[in-house]
Formats: structure tokens, C-alpha cells, sequence
């Protein structure tokens, strides 16, 4: 584990997790999101957790992004927050 | 005290783990936004399941594959160098629960929105209370 990468993709991380909250705009919520999940899915490679990251890389990366922008293209992109 | 400060900064992964979830829990509880507090939601999921996965993590360790597993007669494994795969297949599990519950969680959303026009909480409560 190199705590230097380790620490600046959580950063990233984190970033992204503010975005994702923070943006007023669904889709881009969504792809804020998928970024987010797969910046995980690096930290969990780091952390030499192989199995997990692949898990992530397809299931949480790949369908829940895919979920969330079915979801935004059934309802709306608008939000007040 | 420059060595409590030092053990601070040295488990500065579980500062940020909390944080992670300090946002997700901030965002399930004041945004108005179904999908933001379903967004929230997930992000308070994966750091759990990133405290559990650092857990297993050691020092100078390997990915938890046995190198001449096959092909070779019986040999000793110190556990030392293997990185603990009981996390990982605990947090595996995790994953797809966590996928499982997003899909019940927008279906839902969705359904909100077919009966209300709308994703917010606030016009969703004021249409309830108005019908």
C-alpha cells in the first residue's frame, strides 16, 4: 500500500462524494457518482482487496450508473437542492 | 502530546472513512431530493465497506493468492504475508446487497414520481397533506 496514492485518491474521493451531493442537476449527480464508485474501486486495488474492486468496478461502477440514469430518464433531471 | 497528534495523522484513513460517512448521513437526512438521499445512502454503504476492507490490509503483504499453490509438494504458508481475505469476501457480499437495495430504492422513487410529478420531499408531503 503506497500511502502517498492512497491519500490523494481518497481526497479525490471525497471530493467527489461532495459533488455528487451537491450539484444541482440529476445526471450530472449520476455521473459525479460513477466517478466516485470508481475511484473506490482504484482505492480498493491499492489496498489489495482484487476481488472486491472487480466486484465494484462492474456492479458499482457499471449497473448502479446505469440504474441511476434510468431512474433520471423515467422522472426528471430537476432538483431543488 | 506531538505523539498523539502523530497517531492522529498516521490513521488518517479512518478520518476520512468518517467523513465519507458524515456526508452520506448528511445527505440522507437534509436533502430534499429523493435521489440525492438515495446518492447519500450509497455513499454511507461504501465507507463502511472501505473501514472493513482497511482493516485486513497490512504491511508489506501480498494479495491474498497462494504463489506456488499447484504443481508443488506441501509447504509451509505464512499467513504474515498474505493480505486477510475474510474482509474482502465479507464486503463482497456487501456489494451486492448495496446494488440490491439501490434498485428497490429507485423502483420506489420511481413509483413517487408516477403518482406525485414530482422528487421532491417537501411538494410530495404538501400533495399528500392537500388529497
Amino acid at each position: 500500500m503506497i500511502w502517498q496514492l492512497d491519500l490523494l485518491v481518497l481526497t479525490l474521493v471525497v471530493l467527489c462524494g461532495i459533488g455528487a451531493i451537491m450539484v444541482r442537476d440529476l445526471l450530472g449527480a449520476a455521473i459525479l457518482f460513477s466517478a466516485y464508485s470508481f475511484l473506490m474501486c482504484l482505492l480498493w486495488s491499492i489496498m489489495g482487496a482484487v476481488d472486491v474492486a472487480f466486484t465494484e468496478a462492474s456492479v458499482g461502477a457499471g449497473v448502479s450508473t446505469v440504474f441511476f440514469i434510468a431512474a433520471v430518464f423515467h422522472t426528471t433531471r430537476r432538483t431543488k437542492d | 502530546m506531538s505523539d498523539f497528534f502523530s497517531h492522529l495523522v498516521a490513521r488518517y484513513n479512518y478520518w476520512i472513512y468518517i467523513t465519507l460517512m458524515m456526508i452520506g448521513l448528511y445527505a440522507m437526512i437534509a436533502k430534499n431530493n429523493l435521489v440525492k438521499k438515495i446518492i447519500g445512502m450509497n455513499i454511507f454503504q461504501t465507507a463502511i465497506i472501505l473501514f472493513y476492507i482497511s482493516i485486513g490490509a497490512k504491511k508489506g503483504a501480498t494479495i491474498p493468492i497462494i504463489s506456488h499453490g499447484s504443481g508443488h509438494e506441501a509447504h509451509v504458508v505464512k499467513a504474515a504475508d498474505y493480505i486477510n481475505p475474510l474482509p474482502h469476501v465479507l464486503m463482497l457480499t456487501a456489494i451486492v446487497v448495496a446494488v440490491a437495495t439501490l434498485g428497490v430504492a429507485l423502483a420506489l422513487a420511481v413509483q413517487v414520481y408516477r403518482q406525485y410529478k414530482t422528487l421532491e420531499e417537501d411538494e410530495i408531503l404538501q400533495k399528500i397533506r392537500e388529497s
